[in-house]
């Protein structure tokens, strides 16, 4: 049975939450995941959930008791932002690294400073390198899919890794929409119950979990890794077909839109994407043969798909909300040209970083990047580093 | 886009801006429409100027940005006068909706839309909030003087929505529901047009 | 998991368990730290008293005792770090530490 919520990004995760139900959940509040965490401790009051959630002092704790918990076998959530991102950072590694497929909402915000509350990818972007899969949401929908969707591809037995559920701070998470949620026993039936192949609390098998690893060793540790990362794809996709078959809401690595004849196209992460979408309706009606490309996941970095998405435009704009400082385009630039790499037919790629600290991001900065592409098909000249709409 | 109609709330921290666009959000929402309801979020300080936004549409809505023109403005102070651009952006064809004793052929004299033709409608949201609510909480009333003015939403139904809002919000302050309710059928009656 | 398999050396990446985990119990007792030992304790069966002090402060867990009785010590693990020597009571003294090299 689907059920027709009217609610914001972060109702939509706590939502989620309540129904996937997991064990354990610690967490510590910060703006603007605050209110996810709250929301699902009224679950926990009200009892509505079986967890056991931990207050905790910091994002370090929470990170680091959301592992003691995975590791001992329990399904455990945190969710945060920012600078919490960054306060747990040690352990958001050794999370991926012991293989627990813990599921943590990341209410994308700017990582300071100056301080800032508001959205942009600062924050997930930075944690790329660190074994967690990467999965980011364009709306609240979204956000509630991929948020069930991520205890199946986490737990899978061939995965084993840690997911970062993303949603656009603010524009998301405080804004209020129309979602299609399934039924409790939809949910529940969807995602099972967790089967840990080791558990710290099983005695009849006792294992020892994060020992010291060295240079005999470690290595084939991470190549393990970047296995599991690399068969998470496939997974990643199962999983979806398996939601769209229940739900009827179909998800990829890529949503890949007007692209089939499109000659100039953007590629977003985020909400961004949506307001995309609209420019290239009333781009499509004037004639102009203009297309999206938003990324879902980033890790894995869907290389062949996106590469196969560009094939046949000629000028992209990728856009990044967030700068790297690498004087250099933002992450998904960089990823999106060194895929482009192997195909000796290629567009020409720009780099847009926009929108940070919550810039916000209108029909018309959208245009303004559509026309750039425009005269670059034309043969003008655009330069390849841009930062969008920043005064100069 | 031509589609989506928008609404912009103007209030002060305290006021109720952000609610009234949830409640505008979530009754057109039970009324089977698509809707966003955000606010733009600033200091958050009792009595500093808030705005924020609604929606509304019969398909799904993938904007995701301000709403720079929007159909409605609804003034929750009038004290905004000269101090905060309340009438910007505002579509031609529009309407604004203000808070205040006076009558809209008075705001008239006082506001400049640049040869928009737009309507000013009137209610004393504050004077009817403090009789029916017992404080100013002018959001509930121009609330009402929206649902009236727009005709985006049925009224009885939107009332009903409302209703199971309320009891949510006010689940420790019942006899709160029927007051704000009140408030609202007074303003469908008292709200002035030009 | 009951099987007490030590991992080979040369082993691939694709036959290790993941994340380092060691998916059995007690392995310690088959890496044999005895050939850290510099000076190597010595135990008195006479001098003994089974107060078993040795046995709580021993960290290798490195002194055999079979009912109530310490038996010996177990050299394939001992380090040879002394704490035994040290905690056996003043008036007993029934391990006495020597080189390594004496034996």
């Amino acid at each position: 049975m689907k059920i027709r919520h009217s609610l914001t990004g972060n109702e939509a995760m706590a939502e989620a939450m309540r129904q996937i139900n997991p064990d354990v959940v610690a967490a510590y509040p910060i703006t603007p995941q605050t209110e996810i965490v709250q929301l699902f401790s009224n679950s926990v009051a009200d009892g509505k959930v079986n967890t056991e959630f931990v207050t905790v002092e910091s994002e370090h704790s929470a990170m680091s008791a959301t592992i003691g918990a995975s590791a001992a076998g329990a399904r455990a959530m945190t969710a945060t932002s920012a600078n919490g991102l960054a306060y747990m950072w040690e352990v958001v590694y050794i999370a991926a690294s012991m293989r627990l497929p813990i599921v943590m909402p990341v209410v994308n915000r700017a990582l300071s400073g100056p301080i800032n509350i508001h959205c942009d990818h600062s924050d997930t972007m930075g944690a790329r390198d660190s074994g967690w899969i990467q999965i980011y949401s364009e709306n609240s929908q979204e956000a509630y899919d991929n948020l069930i969707q991520a205890i199946r591809i986490a737990e899978h037995k061939d995965i084993q890794l840690p997911v970062m559920v993303c949603m656009d701070g603010f524009i998301i998470s405080h804004g209020m929409e129309i979602i299609e949620a399934e039924d409790d026993e939809t949910v529940r039936k969807f995602i099972g119950v967790r089967k840990p192949q080791y558990s710290l609390l099983n005695k009849d098998e006792p294992v020892t979990m994060g020992p010291l690893d060295l240079q005999d060793f470690y290595f084939e540790h991470k190549k393990q890794q970047a296995e599991a990362m690399k068969n998470s794809a496939q997974v990643i996709l199962d999983v979806a077909k398996e939601w769209k078959e229940m739900t009827g809401r179909s998800y990829d690595m890529l949503d890949e839109y007007c692209m089939e004849d499109a000659e100039i196209a953007i590629v977003a992460i985020g909400s961004a994407a949506g307001t995309a979408k609209v420019a290239v309706d009333a781009l499509r009606a004037k004639g102009v043969k203009a297309g999206l490309v938003k990324v879902r996941v980033f890790r894995p970095f869907p290389k062949e798909e996106i590469a196969k998405a560009l094939a046949k435009t000629k000028a992209v704009a990728i856009m990044d909300r967030a700068e790297s400082f690498a004087d250099f385009g933002g992450p998904l630039f960089r990823d999106i040209r060194a895929s482009l790499y192997e195909y000796d037919l290629r567009p020409k790629t720009v780099s847009y970083v926009y929108g940070l600290g919550g810039r916000d991001v209108t029909l018309d900065t959208i245009n303004q990047v559509y026309a750039d592409l425009e005269r670059l098909v034309k043969g003008e000249q655009i330069p390849m580093l841009n930062h969008l709409g920043v005064r100069e | 886009m031509a589609d989506i109609l928008e609404i912009r709330w103007h209030g002060r921290g305290g006021q109720g801006a952000k609610t009234a666009a949830l409640l505008m959000g979530e009754s057109a929402a039970e009324a089977g429409k698509y809707v966003q309801a955000f606010p733009e979020y600033g200091p958050e300080r009792m009595g500093a100027p808030v705005t924020a936004y609604n929606r509304i549409s019969a398909n799904p809505i993938r904007l995701h940005c301000s709403v720079e023109n929007p159909k409605y403005v609804i003034v929750l102070d009038p004290t905004f006068y000269g101090a905060v651009d309340f009438t910007s952006g505002i579509r031609d064809g529009g309407a604004i909706l203000i808070n205040t004793s006076e009558s809209p052929a008075e705001w008239k004299k006082k506001l400049d839309f640049g040869g928009k033709n737009i309507s000013i409608f009137t209610v004393d949201a504050s004077k009817i909030s403090k009789e029916e609510v017992g404080g100013n909480f002018p959001n509930t009333p121009m609330l009402g003087a929206l649902i009236k003015v727009s005709n985006v939403l049925d009224v009885e139904e939107a009332l009903t929505a409302i209703r199971s809002k309320l009891t949510v919000k006010f689940r420790n302050k019942p006899e709160m529901i029927d007051k704000n309710l009140k408030a609202i059928q007074r303003s469908f009656e008292e709200v002035q047009s030009e | 998991m009951t099987t007490k398999k030590i991992i080979a050396p040369d082993a691939k990446w694709q036959e290790i368990p993941m994340a380092g985990i060691i998916p059995t119990a007690g392995t310690a007792k088959e890496f044999k730290t005895g050939d850290w030992r510099t000076r190597k304790p010595i135990h008195s069966e006479e001098k003994c008293i089974n107060c078993l002090r040795c046995w709580v402060y021993c960290p290798d867990s490195s002194i055999l005792v079979k009912d109530g009785k310490v038996t010996g010590i177990d050299y394939d693990h001992c380090k040879g770090c002394g704490i035994c020597a040290k905690v056996c009571p003043d008036k007993v003294k029934a391990i006495t530490m020597i080189n390594q090299s004496e034996e």
